[in-house]
């Protein structure tokens, strides 16, 4: 049976067990994978478009009574499959830290001030051509206990869909030239320099909005069909 | 050809938008996958989530995909009518202070599987947490099941890896399957790469 879903950019994706990353340590399976064909349970996926989303939820800067502290930022980018494809109409989840470097969730007790105007949640459906975005604030770094002096470069989360069970990417996206990568070892269990530079949004002044916000584009790659007559069009 | 976006933990934190209910962020998901309008047998899934220092997971999310309860599945790619046009097949748990989860679905029938066989009915499961830089993905199936023995997917696992992927029925509780998953070392639940 072959396979509707290409197996070969799975290369790109951190091992499980990245010691570095103190938490892989008791959490990574020990066995191996055990590898099956794509059938109809994996080559389907949920479908949510765009009624299960808001408009306003693409906007983490107008979600309170009054605007957040920080630098506001717009974030967009393409979402594509791994031929270069628009994925249309597949939900997009953001989260986030403030631009202190503090989330709003109750485990979160780093000393940084909560921002009563900023949640850091967000979501869009992207458009045809497989476009989202959103704006919000630049997050900030912020520390964590996996080392000695260990800080985590600014990030924002990203959960998505694609077409299908195994189109299904929970990521993170960060900021070009951030001093912090060299010592974050979540950044680097990627192991491959240039699937590492694939998580790095870039500043383009065509997105940055003159007099408001710095623009950053970052597209994302999900798994993408192989050209066989059962490949799944993202209807 | 664009190269993929890799994958990366979900941290700690997943809770301000994937499942909000504490942070007044509107929620779109639960772990009610089927209303109770919806045909099929209704059943509880519950079950914990287990590290491999026996601890549990407090900070963990799992993900549900199923077909109903005619083994038909809400997406394009299967394209058979569904009984019930609201039932989706979806859902979304985080864990609780407890490493627990639960989910109130239907039973899924059989589903068409490669080369002309038949699936057994199975839950896809996926599971993300801090400590863990990409999903695992496993499978439910139901205890009693005849059609457990001849599943083309089951035929893959290790005979005696099989159970971890069992939901037991609790003989207390009608309706109600068990099903822990270990992430690692004894007893550790079968994942799969699809």
């Amino acid at each position: 049976m072959q396979d509707t879903y290409s197996r070969a950019g799975d290369a790109a994706d951190p091992p499980y067990l990245a010691p570095d990353y103190l938490s892989t340590r008791t959490r990574a399976p020990k066995q191996p994978l055990i590898a099956i064909p794509q059938t109809l349970s994996e080559i389907t996926g949920p479908v949510y478009g765009q009624s299960d989303v808001k408009p306003e939820e693409a906007d983490l800067t107008t979600q309170h009574a009054g605007e957040p502290q920080g630098e506001r930022i717009i974030v967009t980018g393409r979402v594509l499959d791994e031929r270069g494809r628009p994925v249309p109409d597949t939900l997009v989840e953001i989260w986030q830290c403030n631009a202190a470097g503090r989330y709003i969730h109750e485990v979160d007790q780093h000393p940084a001030p909560l921002d009563p105007n900023f949640t850091g949640a967000g979501r869009t459906v992207t458009d045809e051509a497989g476009t989202y975005r959103f704006t919000t604030v630049k997050p900030g770094a912020y520390p964590w206990r996996n080392h000695a002096n260990a800080w985590r470069p600014a990030h924002i989360h990203f959960s998505l869909f694609g077409p299908s069970f195994v189109t299904r990417l929970v990521t993170q996206m960060y900021f070009p030239g951030d001093p912090l990568f060299s010592q974050d070892p979540i950044f680097n269990a990627v192991t491959d320099a240039r699937a590492r530079e694939r998580m790095v949004c870039r500043f383009d002044l065509a997105a940055t909005k003159p007099e408001w916000a710095l623009g950053y584009v970052w597209d994302i790659v999900l798994r993408g069909g192989n050209a066989t007559p059962g490949d799944v069009d993202h209807a | 050809m664009p190269e993929r976006t890799p994958s990366q933990t979900i941290g700690p934190y997943l809770h301000i938008v994937l499942t909000p209910a504490d942070y007044k962020f509107r929620e779109v998901f639960s772990a009610a996958v089927a209303d109770p309008g919806i045909p099929g047998t209704h059943i509880r899934i519950e079950g914990r989530i287990l590290d491999g220092e026996g601890n549990i997971a407090p900070d963990a999310m799992v993900e549900i995909w199923q077909a109903d309860h005619q083994g038909r599945y809400a997406h394009p790619a299967d394209g058979r009518p569904l009984a019930s046009n609201s039932f989706r097949g979806f859902g979304r748990c985080a864990t609780g202070k407890d490493g627990g989860f639960a989910f109130a679905t239907i039973k899924p029938g059989a589903v068409p599987g490669p080369d002309g066989t038949t699936q057994a009915p199975h839950i896809n499961v996926g599971i993300f947490s801090r400590g863990l830089l990409k999903r695992l993905f496993t499978r439910i199936y139901f205890a009693g099941e005849a059609a457990n023995a001849s599943d083309p997917i089951l035929a893959l696992v290790p005979p005696d890896r099989r159970e971890t992927l069992i939901a037991k029925p609790d003989p207390a509780k009608p309706g109600l399957y068990r099903f822990d998953i270990r992430l690692q070392g004894a007893g550790e639940t079968v994942f799969f790469d699809a």
